[in-house]
């Protein structure tokens, strides 16, 4: 397989995707560089998930270009897959299977080799600290656990891009920060990019090199977390804010970007379930 | 969005780092052409062998409704004669036909199945796997003959142990097996087509209550098809069910059969199938 090894990791050009009459994703234009941690916020409903789903070739690309490390993701759909780990917002790792079962499946649909499958299997499970509880069936996993092991299974396969849809959602603060230890970690040894969706914003300023805020569809601000809370800082001190005031958050810079209304776009019916299916099993 | 705090770096519980991950540094070598199917095939198929291992309630409760036609149905309809059978007890005339019964029951759940793993995002992280979506369907259509081929066995030793006579021929147990994955194989992608169409459980439920009986009161698998009314048999013709039943009468106890029609129908029947379920499956994944 060739890949470019110049292309940005993912690049869209006015991604357009609709259900329906309804624009979930609206010219979205967004890239992200090789190696980084890049982080797309917004609420249910901004449009993240149809954006990764677009990106991870699960939904066609009705408008628009996206490419993964060079490749289309609508036309050259089997060497996009090739370089995706993909972790699912649910709880998606099978509970009647062992966490070593679970990963050795993943295993073998990427085609890794009989002979090397085993230390490959043990050495993702080692990455995330589940090598004590590999032959355990994965229904008796705590939450963090399941989050781990489903990180394990995107691993395997040596991913370049790894993307996960709101890795932590559900999770108690010490699971959520163990989550994201072994993100940050594995990312650190194996140079992987990052693609995460999250809702959490202390999340987002803490561990994203850089994040796209997403609304209605689109990316309304882009870059460093630092970059954004400065910048909107200034713009509050230009607008006449004390200099004493206290330093905007991530979630402020958030605020101002969507605006009002964020309270009637909180996602669909069937998305909402879903969360709450997803928390109501970690939790 | 959610105001939950971050905890501090400290509190991480349970972390390795990864010092040993040289094997997750490099992408295996992407398998290509005919040799992808068979692996993936092969794949899905551990997988259900697997699940069966760590919990085999089910075999055994599937094993109860079987159990109970050959033992209730049969031995009641061995003594009353009413049905024509080519001069061999009911009982043994009725015993493929429950192999056949039961191993589409299994099949007809892999509909419900596949909207339970859309639910639970299993399905999509398959999706983003290399696995083109007619070899998802087949792995699945295979894993589901794999778990039928095992309840199968399950009903052949009750039967035997109620006296039925069946062959143990190696050979024609053999073809038995391939009978009985092909026939569910295509029953599953029956109702994964199903599943691509009507996206919902509750609905697929329904659906798959309304076709399960028709398609075992219209074969052969409790009476033969000359009896049959006329608009019947012809139902039971383009019934698959019916080509299985014949097969593995001929097969187990030797009766006439047409076993190269059989094997062909149920052939073509599972490839239709499988090329209908991979077609909807983009459906589910939306």
């Amino acid at each position: 397989m060739t890949t470019d090894s110049t292309a940005d990791a993912v690049a869209c050009t006015g991604l357009a995707y609709a259900f329906g009459d309804t624009k979930a994703v609206d010219g979205l234009d967004l890239t992200v560089r090789e190696g980084e941690v890049f982080g797309l916020l917004g609420p249910n409903g901004a449009g993240k998930t149809t954006a990764i789903r677009c990106v991870t070739t699960l939904l066609p690309v009705p408008s628009g270009m996206v490419r993964v490390f060079g490749h289309d993701a609508a036309g050259d759909r089997m060497a996009v897959r090739r370089l995706l780990g993909y972790v699912p917002q649910q709880l998606s790792a099978d509970s009647g299977l062992t966490g070593r079962e679970n990963v050795s499946l993943f295993a073998r649909v990427f085609d890794v080799p009989r002979r090397e499958r085993a230390a490959r299997v043990g050495q993702a499970l080692g990455a995330v600290g589940l090598t004590d509880a590999a032959d355990r069936l994965a229904g008796t996993y705590s939450g963090g656990m399941v989050r781990r092991l489903e990180l394990a299974q995107a691993l395997v396969s040596a991913p370049r891009l790894l993307i996960l849809d709101e890795p932590t959602i559900g999770l108690d603060p010490i699971a959520r920060t163990g989550v994201w230890e072994h993100i940050t970690a594995v990312r650190e040894a194996t140079g992987m990019t990052v693609l995460v969706t999250t809702h959490y914003m202390d999340e987002a300023d803490q561990y994203c090199d850089r994040v796209g805020l997403m609304h209605r569809g689109r990316i309304r601000a882009l870059g460093t977390p630092a970059e954004l809370r400065q910048g909107l800082g200034e713009r509050r001190r230009a607008e006449g804010a004390p200099a004493t005031a206290p330093l905007p958050t991530l979630e402020d810079v958030f605020r101002e970007v969507a605006g009002s209304g964020l309270d009637e776009q909180a996602g669909d019916f069937r998305d909402v379930r879903s969360t709450r299916r997803t928390a109501q099993r970690v939790g | 969005m959610s105001e939950a705090p971050a905890a501090p770096l400290s509190a991480s519980a349970d972390r390795a780092r990864p010092q040993d991950i040289d094997l997750l540094l490099r992408a295996p070598r992407a398998r290509v052409g005919w040799r992808l199917l068979p692996a993936r095939v092969a794949a899905l198929c551990a997988v259900e062998l697997q699940k069966l291992r760590h919990d085999r309630t089910e075999l055994y409760t599937r094993a109860v409704q079987p159990a109970l036609w050959l033992l209730i149905f049969g031995q009641t309809f061995t003594r009353i004669k009413a049905i024509p059978t080519g001069g061999i007890p009911y009982i043994d005339y009725l015993a493929p036909g429950i192999i056949a019964q039961s191993a589409m029951f299994i099949a007809i759940f892999y509909g419900i199945q596949i909207i339970w793993e859309r639910d639970a995002g299993v399905l999509n992280k398959l999706l983003v796997t290399p696995t083109p979506r007619s070899a998802l369907i087949t792995g699945k259509a295979f894993a589901a003959g794999v778990k039928s081929v095992i309840q199968a066995v399950v009903v052949v030793v009750i039967a035997a142990l109620l006296g039925v006579a069946l062959t143990w021929n190696p050979l024609k147990l053999l073809g038995v097996a391939a009978i009985v994955v092909l026939g569910s194989a295509f029953f599953s992608c029956l109702s994964m087509t199903i599943a691509g169409i009507v996206l919902s459980r509750d609905r697929l439920m329904g659906f798959g209550q309304a076709i399960t009986m028709p398609l075992f009161f219209g074969s052969n698998a409790l009476y033969p098809v000359d009896i049959m009314p006329g608009w019947l048999q012809a139902v039971s013709k383009v019934n698959p069910l019916s080509y299985e039943v014949d097969a593995l009468r001929g097969l187990l106890l030797g009766t006439p059969a047409h076993l190269a029609l059989d094997f062909g129908v149920l052939i073509v029947a599972a490839a239709l199938g499988i090329a209908a379920a991979s077609s909807l499956l983009g459906r589910l994944a939306r």
